[in-house]
């Protein structure tokens, strides 16, 4: 499954981002091998629009879920119209490693 | 001629002399006054105009006619603002996002996208007792974007050739203002002695530097604060057109809602000196 995290640097070890919309990078992961990418957020710079920037990079992306530590309310809507099943880093989560690790034992909110 | 008055900080005194300028200018030609600071426009409480005009303020919202269009995703594209998103085969529109440029509507290869009006605030325009003719953009609360108030009230009804314009910029140094100052022939910068009213005055000098308007300072609230503004100025050669004292008097005046001008009668000839001196620097540069 293919899984996509917000991130503070460019590395599976990255601190994790708790802002979607303005998060520096967004990696994805596969759950079933563990390979990742990083990809640069477009809409960190913005003047407007980051959520929504940075939701049509994961749809155009075929992510199956998200992880951060919020959405907004426009990044919320694109992701639900795509049906992409969004959830919340906890308190446990420091690094995009261990938010991984999480979300594989299931023990990830989802985000409402 | 058109004089925009701005400041960057809040609460330097860009209305108390704009009001005071239109005020001290009637006998001079047509004044209009043109309240751009749309979020709080407060130039009326000063004037007083009697509002006869009321109309919408409405941006162009894009609606996708799901039947024309193909889901390319052209629009998505050319949309900077990411108020348009594609998912799977469905065009999202956000429209708090949406500046209404009609970007989306020229560009899509289908004819596929209708633009509905969305309202974001009103334009409102009147006469005073002095015969100054007021206007004011009022933005709705909760609605994000200033601009394009900003620039319908600009359009709103057009000025005689004669006629001396007042824009009263809202506070800040960003897109607002700098849509208020497009146009302008000159800029009045009201700063005040302390470390904010310096720093914003900075930023505006960049501004009007970037956009070539010739600017002039006046100083607010003088002699409060420190000398770095003054220090600042006279580095720069700066020349200052006109001080405004720091007075209880004038303070519980403008509370009131008396103008500069009635408060401090002696500053109308101030303020028509001040105009005189703009009016020859412009036309000396046209000459030139």
């Amino acid at each position: 499954m293919k899984i996509i995290l917000s991130a503070q640097t460019p590395d599976i070890n990255s601190p994790i981002e708790r802002r979607f919309g303005r998060c520096p990078y967004l990696l994805e992961v596969d759950t079933e091998t563990d390979e990742w990418q990083a990809l640069s957020n477009p809409g960190v710079g913005q003047s407007g629009g980051a959520g929504v920037a940075a939701a049509q990079l994961v749809v155009d992306q075929k992510g199956e879920a998200v992880i951060s530590g919020d959405f907004g309310p426009n990044a919320a809507n694109a992701l639900k119209a795509a049906s992409l099943p969004m959830y919340l880093y906890n308190l446990e989560c420091t690094t995009v490693q261990q938010a991984v690790e999480q979300f594989k034992l299931g023990q990830l909110e989802l985000f409402k | 001629m058109k004089i925009a008055i701005a400041s960057g900080k809040g609460g330097t005194g860009k209305t108390t002399l704009a009001t005071g300028l239109a005020l001290s200018l009637i006998d001079q030609g047509p004044v209009w006054y043109l309240d751009c600071d749309v979020e709080a426009p407060n130039g009326h409480l000063f004037l007083k105009p009697d509002f006869s005009r009321q109309v919408q303020a409405v941006i162009p919202i894009p609606q996708i006619q799901s039947e024309r269009c193909t889901s390319c995703g052209r629009c998505v594209e050319v949309c900077q603002f990411h108020a348009l998103a594609k998912v799977g085969k469905k065009i999202l529109v956000f429209p708090q996002l949406c500046h209404g440029c009609g970007s989306c509507t020229w560009n899509c290869p289908e004819g596929a996208i209708l633009e509905i009006p969305n309202p974001i605030g009103v334009l409102e325009s009147g006469l005073t007792p002095e015969g100054i003719y007021y206007s004011r953009g009022l933005l709705t609360v909760s609605e994000p974007m200033p601009t394009p108030i900003i620039r319908q009230l600009k359009r709103l009804e057009t000025p005689p050739a004669d006629a001396i314009v007042i824009l009263d910029a809202p506070p800040g140094a960003s897109c607002s203002v700098v849509e208020t100052l497009r146009g302008a022939d000159y800029v009045l910068l009201v700063s005040e002695p302390t470390p904010f009213g310096l720093h914003d005055l900075k930023q505006m000098l960049g501004i009007v530097t970037d956009m070539g308007i010739p600017s002039g300072v006046i100083i607010n609230r003088d002699g409060i604060g420190d000398d770095r503004l003054e220090s600042f100025l006279d580095q720069n050669s700066l020349p200052v057109l006109l001080r405004i004292p720091f007075s209880k008097e004038l303070a519980m005046g403008l509370a009131a809602g008396d103008s500069l001008i009635r408060v401090l009668p002696e500053y109308r000839q101030g303020l028509r000196n001040m105009y005189a001196q703009i009016l020859e620097f412009i036309n000396q540069g046209k000459t030139s």
